[in-house]
């Protein structure tokens, strides 16, 4: 296992300098000079021929961009992701900043698409083609096709404006937080439910199951004790992805209620022309993926020791 | 999806062509999803015949009225016909999403296939990049290529061929590298055909039906990015009716008008139910082993 999880770590290297890489050359399709950028958000004047060559020499601008690239990969060594224009802030203390409001409500709708799915995906697998089977089907046909602002918009008309049952935007209490985890939950409960229902079938059509059966285990026992724990198997590999649509979601449904996450970072820095922070957003947010991601395959390989056995 | 490459069993000889459409015909939610689908086309292509009104003809006198004759679906902030910009905005969602597939798959399955057949290095820094692009959701990654080169409709195509080709690529390039061990490659290799002969005569048909399978089945997602870019204000600019767009624009009219949004949401979800159905009909008609897994 040691050996694996090594391995895996090593394998990460490549793909880390290729994030890395992406986001170095994101900057440069800013349109305009670097320097002039720069000098426009720290002076309130437009900044002279000669403030700007003596920026840019300070700072290496007129380097060869691989020199340049491998500075900038130090500079994220230590934790380097550049200054704000807007704020003169640090990009990672901003972003770091910014993360507890998204998992405030990343994790609660992680929490809760996850109980859905698998409750859900149990109950269509048992009783297939029984009423909840058709419907389950059916809302997850609606939820891959209704986009994340729509269903957060429908909700807020539904339950907010004409129900009178929640705030529609801001922060503080408990209220504030239920309809943006409830949009977040919806839109990637149904894909995990299928998932759960499709691996459920395959496990119930297992032999062991069948012996199960015969030598008279209830049925409640069967499902739940002998076949729940492969059947999720699957569904971890895709707790990643599900991460991956959290992230997405969240910067739709931070916008749309207003909450100070990691997400209207995002947005607010597009609209600021505020480079640094986007960079290190595409840095920051695809280190995070190829964690969750390596996280996310070492406890598949603690769970099926078939894998690790396969890559020795 | 290694090993999906049609194994050259009866089903070639039965009925080559027709029989995909005869499975996808009977497939009730695919035919439903390419009727969504046929139907969109359709009004994209004739908008400026089905339309009652030009889509940018505002009209003060009738702000944000319900439906009416005149206004089936009402009218906007700017007394604007719905109905039209839902018409003509189909051309340019639809049209987008499908204009960036296209090119999209053509250079996926390019870049797929050269790495495959030749390998080595070549093959080795290609599946890196894949492997850096895959590594992030394609959302995050368009609003920050978008975000920094400015907003509109030609930045957001770039985006999403500089992106999703990386997907194409890699489902390829596996089916290419399992196709070319196969005999008849090889054959046709120690007979000394040239390398595009082989990649294109002997491998490409290989590929061509996971390739429109997937292509197919990544239609909606492209939708629903656009969607997602045009409602941040970074797709298509006002007034252009896109439906991303259209509803960014209505987010104030939100608690007096709800049905600005609600249409041109409907519209963007039945595009992508639509293509998602008439996706999932086609990789059952062309694969039929995936067919066991819907149960």
């Amino acid at each position: 296992m040691t050996r694996y999880v090594l391995r895996r770590l090593v394998a990460l290297v490549p793909t880390w300098l290729g994030i890395s890489l992406a986001a170095f050359l994101l900057a440069g399709l800013a349109p305009g000079d670097p320097a002039q950028l720069i000098l426009n958000a720290e002076l309130d004047t437009p900044p002279s021929e000669e403030q700007l060559q003596q920026f840019r020499e300070a700072n290496g601008l007129d380097d060869p961009a691989p020199v340049q690239y491998g500075r900038f990969v130090l500079g994220l060594l230590q934790g380097q992701l550049g200054t704000s224009f807007r704020s003169g802030e640090p990009v990672l203390g901003e972003l770091v900043a910014r993360v507890p409001a998204t998992l405030s409500i990343t994790l609660p709708a992680f929490a809760l698409a996850l109980f859905l799915a698998v409750a859900i995906g149990i109950l269509s697998a048992v009783r297939r083609n029984s009423l909840v089977d058709h419907g389950s089907r059916l809302a997850a046909l609606m939820s891959d096709s209704v986009p994340t602002f729509v269903l957060a918009y429908a909700l807020i008309i539904v339950l907010a404006v004409q129900a009178g049952l929640l705030p529609v935007a801001g922060r503080g209490t408990w209220q504030h937080l239920v309809l943006p985890v409830l949009t977040l939950a919806l839109g990637t409960t149904a894909s995990l439910m299928r998932l759960t229902r499709s691996s459920m079938l395959e496990v119930l059509g297992e032999e062991y199951v069948r012996t199960a059966r015969a030598m008279g285990f209830p049925s409640r026992s069967v499902v739940l004790r002998h076949a729940l724990r492969n059947a999720l198997l699957p569904v971890t590999t895709v707790a990643g992805l599900v991460l991956a649509g959290f992230v997405t979601g969240a910067v739709i449904v931070e916008t749309i209620f207003a909450l100070p996450g990691v997400g209207t970072l995002l947005v607010d820095a597009i609209f600021a022309r505020d480079y640094p922070v986007i960079q290190g957003f595409v840095v920051f947010t695809g280190t995070v993926f190829l964690l969750v991601n390596l996280i996310v395959d070492l406890l598949q390989a603690a769970l099926d020791p078939r894998i690790r056995l396969v890559h020795q | 999806m290694e090993g999906a490459a049609p194994d050259t069993g009866r089903d070639d000889v039965v009925a080559p062509a027709t029989r995909p459409v005869r499975t996808l015909l009977r497939d009730p939610l695919a035919t439903f999803g390419l009727v969504l689908v046929v139907s969109l086309a359709l009004a994209a292509v004739f908008a400026p015949v089905l339309a009652p009104h030009d889509p940018g003809a505002v009209n003060a006198t009738a702000r944000l009225a319900g439906s009416s004759a005149d206004h089936p679906l009402g009218t906007d902030e700017l007394g604007r016909d719905v109905l039209s910009r839902l018409l003509f905005g189909a051309r340019w969602s639809l049209g987008i999403a499908f204009l960036a597939t296209a090119v999209v798959t053509v250079v996926g399955v390019l870049v797929g296939l050269v790495a495959g057949y030749f390998g080595g290095l070549l093959d080795s820094l290609i599946m890196r990049v894949v492997d850096v692009l895959l590594a992030f959701p394609p959302l995050l990654l368009y609003l920050a290529i978008v975000g920094t080169l400015g907003p509109g409709v030609r930045n957001v195509f770039l985006a999403l061929i500089a992106i999703s080709w990386a997907e194409y690529a890699r489902i390829v390039r596996g089916l290419v590298v399992s196709a070319r061990q196969r005999d008849y490659v090889m054959a046709a290799i120690a007979l000394g055909a040239s390398s595009r002969r082989v990649m294109l005569k002997h491998i490409l048909p290989n590929v061509i039906s996971p390739v429109v399978v997937l292509a197919s089945l990544k239609v909606g997602g492209v939708i629903l990015a656009l969607a997602a870019l045009g409602f941040f204000g970074l797709g298509a600019q006002p007034p252009t009716p896109e439906w991303g767009t259209m509803i960014n624009q209505s987010r104030l009219f939100l608690q007096s008008t709800p049905t600005l949004m609600a249409y041109p949401g409907l519209a963007i979800s039945l595009a992508v139910l639509g293509f998602n159905l008439l996706g999932d009909g086609l990789r059952d008609a062309l694969d039929p082993r995936t067919r066991r897994l819907r149960g």
